[in-house]
């Protein structure tokens, strides 16, 4: 655990107004790690990824990507440090074919202008080739080639959170950030998708998963960071936030009958 | 039907265009009618400009309704300089297209912060205050004037006086449009445009710089139409304040939505379907506008995606394959 964290986080806030979304939340993520988010709906989990990858600027606090300073940084300038991510409800770009999603994610490995698009320039020719082996590589890899010339609006649901995954690799991040990548998947598909991202940590990918499947969480994360209303309740490697009372008590509520409310407030 | 038709068309693309291509080049020698010429010419112009605002509405989802300001800039810059200037026509193409793109960039930075209606609606403001200046402007434009006697292009000593010749401007402009603007559409910039257009979000966290690209996109289509513009000016002789109202924006966004938004054929059947129209039902006078108001509306309800938009590609930026080949795909697997 030494060495400078790929993603840290150091006491950041985000405030809508009165609303607290987010109060004052520490998070180190290591190279290598799987680090689950996870926490009560309306807990601040999206906020905090979107606060990461810069689509809100923080209230307070410093974040920080290899030890960069990238608070209040817009999420093009964000990408190009190499941190990708994917979205809670599916953002793909639907009326465009599967190949031409993932090309888009080499957007910032590409210089082409217009001009060069124009008269065919050498660089013209040598980013699209590079786009679309890069491009289809990653969905060879990720068993999407046979739909490259689908349209992605028309793929079905577990396979969109699939393109939208390659679109983000085709960055080739330092930190992949998954917002409930196994939301609105059968049982069946989440078990994959979980293969998946431990095969993609694998080969050396970091990544912050955030996840309501408790099975997906405990079996595939290494540290866990609970949040609840905003504010971090706990970290800790899987065994730890299985044992701890205040997370307990966050999902199940307080058991009252053996006085253990009376305990803790105490 | 389409999927055929667009399969037969990816087949034998290279012969159908040169046909085509051949066909229109023969056409001015085959109608001897000059009235039916200048319709085609009509028809190619319109086809140009609706293309231009088809490529920021269709491609990056920038809703701009301030076409016809552009087409103004474009036609008074041409005009102005030709006629006091004396300075040739072919020039004054690249002149007049780089004008409008200046007034497109600035147009573009407020709109920057705005999407959606708000947006539409600083273009068509945009698009009157350049119509009002032009009726105001009286030692440039003429004021309520006009340009009168505009200067016919001349081609290696041949006037293009004549609809037969300048047929072939219209139709070379034309060309050139399409073929230029597949090119950028195929490539990075084209791809990041749609992007934008289909999720802007999404766009941004994958590194695209969506302000800089909607820019270049305003800009881009706002060349285009000031091109056309300096095209158009010596074609009908005079122009006046009166022929760049919102009305001829809305003339051209009826052309991109009924033909269909981001295709590149769509616009060009939206020109012909717009002029014939409006030419076959002159002797309904003023009812042809209801006739008009009907068809967008019955096209609206019917046909939503537009006539050349595919059912399932509408706004696709390449080949999509159909459904029974998806299902093949996965049987495969």
């Amino acid at each position: 655990m030494s060495g400078v964290p790929v993603l840290e986080a150091k006491g950041i806030c985000k405030y809508f107004g009165g609303l607290k979304a987010v109060e004052s939340v520490d998070m180190q993520v290591q190279k290598g790690d799987i680090f689950g988010i996870i926490g009560p709906n309306g807990a601040g989990k999206t906020t905090f990824f979107n606060m990461c990858t810069g689509v809100y600027a923080p209230t307070k606090g410093e974040i920080f990507l290899q030890g960069e300073n990238i608070t209040k940084m817009a999420p093009d300038k964000i990408a190009r440090k190499k941190m990708a991510r994917t979205f809670q409800n599916l953002q793909l770009f639907k009326f465009m074919s599967v190949l031409d999603n993932v090309k888009i994610g080499c957007h910032t490995k590409t210089k082409t202008n217009m001009a060069d698009a124009i008269l065919h320039t050498k660089r013209y020719k040598e980013d699209e080739k590079y786009a679309v082996e890069k491009s289809l590589e990653i969905l060879e890899s990720i068993g999407l080639a046979d739909y490259k010339d689908t349209m992605a609006g028309n793929l079905a649901y577990g396979m969109q959170r699939k393109v939208e995954i390659a679109r983000a690799l085709a960055l080739d991040p330092v930190i992949l950030l998954l917002d409930e990548p196994a939301a609105g998947m059968n049982p069946n598909e989440t078990a994959s998708l979980m293969e998946f991202i431990k095969m993609l940590n694998g080969k050396g990918y970091t990544i912050a998963v955030i996840e309501h499947d408790m099975k997906f969480i405990m079996n595939s994360c290494n540290r866990i960071l609970v949040l609840n209303f905003g504010q971090k309740l706990c970290e800790g490697t899987p065994d730890e936030i299985k044992s701890n009372q205040q997370v307990q008590e966050a999902y199940f509520g307080k058991g009252i009958v053996a006085g253990e409310a009376v305990k803790v407030n105490g | 039907m389409m999927q055929q038709a667009k399969a037969f068309y990816e087949k034998y693309k290279v012969i159908i265009l040169i046909v085509l291509a051949a066909v229109l080049a023969i056409l001015p020698f085959v109608i001897k009618k000059t009235l039916y010429i200048r319709y085609l010419c009509n028809i190619m112009m319109y086809a140009t400009l609706a293309g231009s605002l088809n490529a920021i509405n269709g491609y990056s989802g920038q809703f701009c309704l301030g076409q016809a300001g552009f087409f103004a800039i474009g036609a008074y810059t041409g005009a102005a300089l030709a006629k006091n200037f004396g300075i040739s026509f072919w020039p004054l193409l690249i002149v007049g297209g780089l004008m409008a793109m200046v007034v497109g960039f600035i147009v573009s930075l407020p709109t920057l912060r705005l999407s959606g209606i708000y947006l539409s609606i600083v273009t068509l403001g945009a698009s009157e205050i350049i119509r009002i200046i032009a009726q105001t402007w009286e030692p440039v434009t003429g004021g309520s004037m006009g340009i009168k006697q505009i200067p016919y292009p001349e081609f290696f000593g041949v006037d293009m006086f004549k609809p037969q010749n300048y047929y072939y401007i219209f139709l070379a402009l034309l060309i050139l449009f399409l073929f230029v603007t597949n090119r950028v559409l195929k490539s990075r910039v084209g791809r990041a445009w749609m992007s934008i257009r289909e999720d802007e979000i999404a766009s941004k966290s994958l590194g695209v710089e969506t302000s800089r690209y909607k820019s270049t996109n305003f800009m881009y289509g706002a060349f285009w139409a000031g091109v056309i513009g300096v095209a158009y000016a010596p074609f009908v002789n005079y122009i006046e304040a009166s022929q760049f109202t919102t009305d001829t924006g809305f003339n051209v966004l009826a052309m991109v939505v009924l033909g269909g938004q981001g295709t590149l054929a769509g616009p060009i059947l939206g020109s012909v379907v717009v002029t014939v129209l409006t030419e076959a039902l002159r002797f309904l006078e003023s009812w042809r506008y209801v006739i008009y108001a009907l068809l967008i509306i019955f096209m609206m309800w019917v046909r939503p995606q537009g006539l050349m938009g595919a059912s399932n590609s509408m706004l696709a930026g390449g080949k999509i394959k159909v459904k029974e080949e998806k299902k093949k795909g996965g049987e495969a697997k």
